[in-house]
């Protein structure tokens, strides 16, 4: 037993690759999933830009004082703040990946919301901006504020709604109001009713003006029996306060087909790479590689050999599982030109990918391995979303992220998928990418045979 | 390489390999006739399988040349280089047209013949036994029509009585005119197919000459008639190795 284990420690020892792997890898993962739990959907980091001056936070409802500030606590509340000066600093946030989005309170919002809770004006707009790359971000941070503007809406509609009704009291029965510090004595439409069917009474039968007043007194009445019904009414008034949302950056994909972008991703990944690496691997094992660069065929041809097998079943794959994923989300059929052109490229990319692993590992066991060793921390790396994680780190994901096919198959197939331009750029990353993994291998089958 | 003189149809002139600090082969040189059979051996790591690595051009000397006649050259390595999921025909299929046959079929027609596995050329290379599927990696090997072939211990892992049959028909293909160089850890294949032995330990060449001239020289040497085996032994022993 104890020969056999020095004997397993020896193998061990001999074997870095693996032994990086074993002890990298838990750390990668376990990094990833701090990450995942940590940067969850918690608290979105949101800029904020307060324009409004400290002097006009408070709003006067029917002589009420009412602070904004407090009103938009469960809003602040529901975010991770980050305050910013100006407008373009927020935006400039939000398109470098530091936050999420951008919430933008005008300075003249207090004033607004004044005016159109008297009647007086229009709603005030708070402006939010959002990095639309991710579609699930962008709907978690529109989730977030919206919910809680909503909030704050229905707090100050409940506020308006008793000033209003309170004045729809006053003229319906009468009593005192304040204004300016003056107090006034309001008639009311049920006195002024008591007033005037008293001067009837009081006239000659024979009198027109009898006949006059009785008009007035129908409408004194209908008055305030239609003010009873206009409570309830009040109660569903709109929202004070519109919300404007503009896109930053990236399209406008719909969720489904962002879903349905990675879900092909990940396919593309594994059956290009697995089959890249493996098949390369497997002319090793059947001792027949030099016998094949024994001038049969060259060591780079065999590699696009190799690419262009796994590249050809994963596009098959990929049409297939988008046809499939077509029956349940709706995707652009008139841009399957872009959807063949993501898949080739995609394909070339990890094909690539694939031939280096297996070039490095030498053996279908071990290249299989570490393809699928490595697809999960280059997928999970690929889809951090920015403002998940400090701009730094961030940074440095995107870097790691970029050596890897994934994002900008994911980028590739999204603009795709969706009717937003720019797959130019992703194509052109993933051709560059395919160069440079090839290379890669080229460089490994030196010491292949 | 360049073309071979009149005198071999390959000849190879002081070859140097080196690995790191090992140096592997040391001022080689050797010289295989038309029809020839020349038997490499020698102890293990002596450099056997890195000289015929060198002359089928799979790897290159770090000094010396390498002149051959103007066939090809054809190499069959230690180990079955064939695709085991394959069928023996689309084994040989395949490397016909890598090979660039003018015509495949007669080529495939021609080697399944020469290997006597047309009854075996729809089966797939891993139900063959350890023979037959040297005999597919031979003839792959041949596909060519080499003027000479080289042969990395061939008969490695065969029972006897494939050995012989091996033998056969390796025997065929020099009599009809292809020059064969073979490493073989069985010293008495050197000795019995061989037209001349060349000695390798340590990368160094000992000996280049027919096996009747061997067993004479290790005789001078010891004061007594040894066979061939125990000649070769003796002859290492003697040397230090």
């Amino acid at each position: 037993m104890r020969w056999l284990l020095v004997k397993d420690l020896q193998i061990l020892r001999r074997s870095p690759l693996l032994v990086a792997m074993l002890v990298l890898y838990p750390i990668l993962i376990a990094a990833l999933v701090g990450f995942a739990v940590t940067s969850g959907p918690g608290k979105p980091r949101v800029a904020v830009v307060d324009e409004v001056p400290a002097s006009q936070t408070k709003i006067n409802l029917g002589g009420e004082q009412v602070n904004v500030a407090d009103e938009a606590k469960p809003l602040f509340d529901a975010i991770d703040v980050v305050r910013v000066k100006t407008e373009a600093e927020a935006i400039k946030k939000v398109r470098d990946g530091d936050v999420l989005g951008a919430l933008i309170l005008p300075a003249d919002i207090t004033s607004k919301l004044e005016a159109a809770t008297s009647g007086t004006g229009t709603s005030p707009v708070v402006r939010v901006y959002y990095n639309a790359e991710d579609p699930a971000k962008q709907t978690f941070v529109d989730n977030t504020i919206k919910a809680r503007v909503q909030e704050a809406n229905a707090a100050l509609t409940k506020k308006v709604s008793r000033v209003a009704l309170s004045y729809l009291n006053l003229i319906g029965t009468g009593g005192q109001f304040n204004f300016l510090g003056q107090s006034f004595d309001v008639l009311g439409l049920q006195k002024a009713e008591a007033i005037l069917r008293g001067i009837q009474d009081a006239q000659p039968k024979s009198s027109p003006l009898r006949d006059q007043l009785q008009p007035v007194i129908r409408f004194a009445d209908l008055a305030r029996q239609n003010l009873d019904l206009a409570g309830p009414l009040l109660q569903s008034i709109g929202t004070p306060i519109q919300v404007d949302t503009h896109i930053v950056k990236g399209g406008s994909t719909p969720l489904g087909a962002f879903a349905a972008a990675i879900a092909v991703a990940v396919t593309l990944m594994l059956v290009t790479v697995l089959l890249a690496a493996g098949s390369l691997a497997l002319e090793r094992e059947e001792n027949a590689f030099r016998r094949l660069v024994r001038g049969l065929v060259s060591r780079t041809g065999l590699l696009v050999e190799k690419i262009g097998l796994a590249g050809l079943c994963s596009v098959l794959v990929g049409l297939l599982l988008l046809i499939g994923l077509s029956f349940f989300v709706d995707l652009p059929w008139g841009q399957f030109h872009l959807w063949l052109l993501a898949l080739i490229f995609s394909a070339a990319a990890f094909g690539a990918l694939g031939v280096a692993f297996g070039a490095i590992t030498r053996e279908v066991r071990a290249a299989s391995l570490l393809a699928f060793m490595a697809a999960l921390p280059i997928a999970v790396l690929g889809l951090v979303p920015s403002g998940a994680v400090s701009s730094g780190l961030y940074d440095l994901i995107r870097i790691i992220s970029g050596a890897f096919p994934f994002r900008a198959t994911v980028d590739a197939l999204d603009s795709a998928l969706s009717h937003s331009s720019g797959i130019g750029t992703p194509l052109l990353h993933l051709a560059l990418l395919c160069l440079a993994w090839l290379a890669i291998a080229r460089l490994a089958l030196r010491r292949f045979a | 390489m360049a073309l071979a003189t009149d005198s071999g149809v390959l000849e190879a002139t002081g070859l140097v390999k080196r690995f790191g600090d090992r140096v592997a082969l040391r001022d080689v040189s050797l010289t295989a006739h038309r029809g020839e059979l020349l038997a490499i051996i020698g102890p293990n790591g002596a450099g056997k399988t890195t000289l015929l690595s060198i002359l089928a051009g799979i790897q290159r000397p770090d000094a010396g040349s390498i002149s051959t006649g103007r066939g090809e050259v054809g190499w069959v390595p230690q180990q079955a280089a064939v695709y085991s999921k394959l069928t023996v025909e689309e084994n040989l299929r395949l490397f016909a047209r890598l090979e660039k046959r003018p015509d495949v079929d007669a080529t495939v027609d021609r080697m399944l013949e020469q290997t006597d596995l047309r009854d075996r050329a729809g089966d797939q290379v891993q139900t063959l036994s350890g023979g037959n599927r040297q005999r597919v990696n031979i003839a792959i090997g041949l596909l060519s029509e080499p003027e000479v072939l080289l042969l990395d211990e061939p008969s490695a892992a065969l029972d006897p009585r494939q050995r012989d049959r091996l033998w056969e028909f390796i025997l065929a293909l020099a009599e009809r005119g292809t020059t064969v160089i073979y490493s073989t850890h069985v010293v008495p294949e050197a000795e019995r197919y061989g037209n001349d032995v060349l000695v390798l330990a340590d990368g160094e060449k000992l000996f280049d000459g027919p096996p009747r001239e061997f067993e004479r020289t290790v005789a001078e040497e010891c004061g007594e008639e040894l066979h061939f085996e125990a000649a070769f032994v003796e002859f290492l022993r003697h040397r230090g190795h």
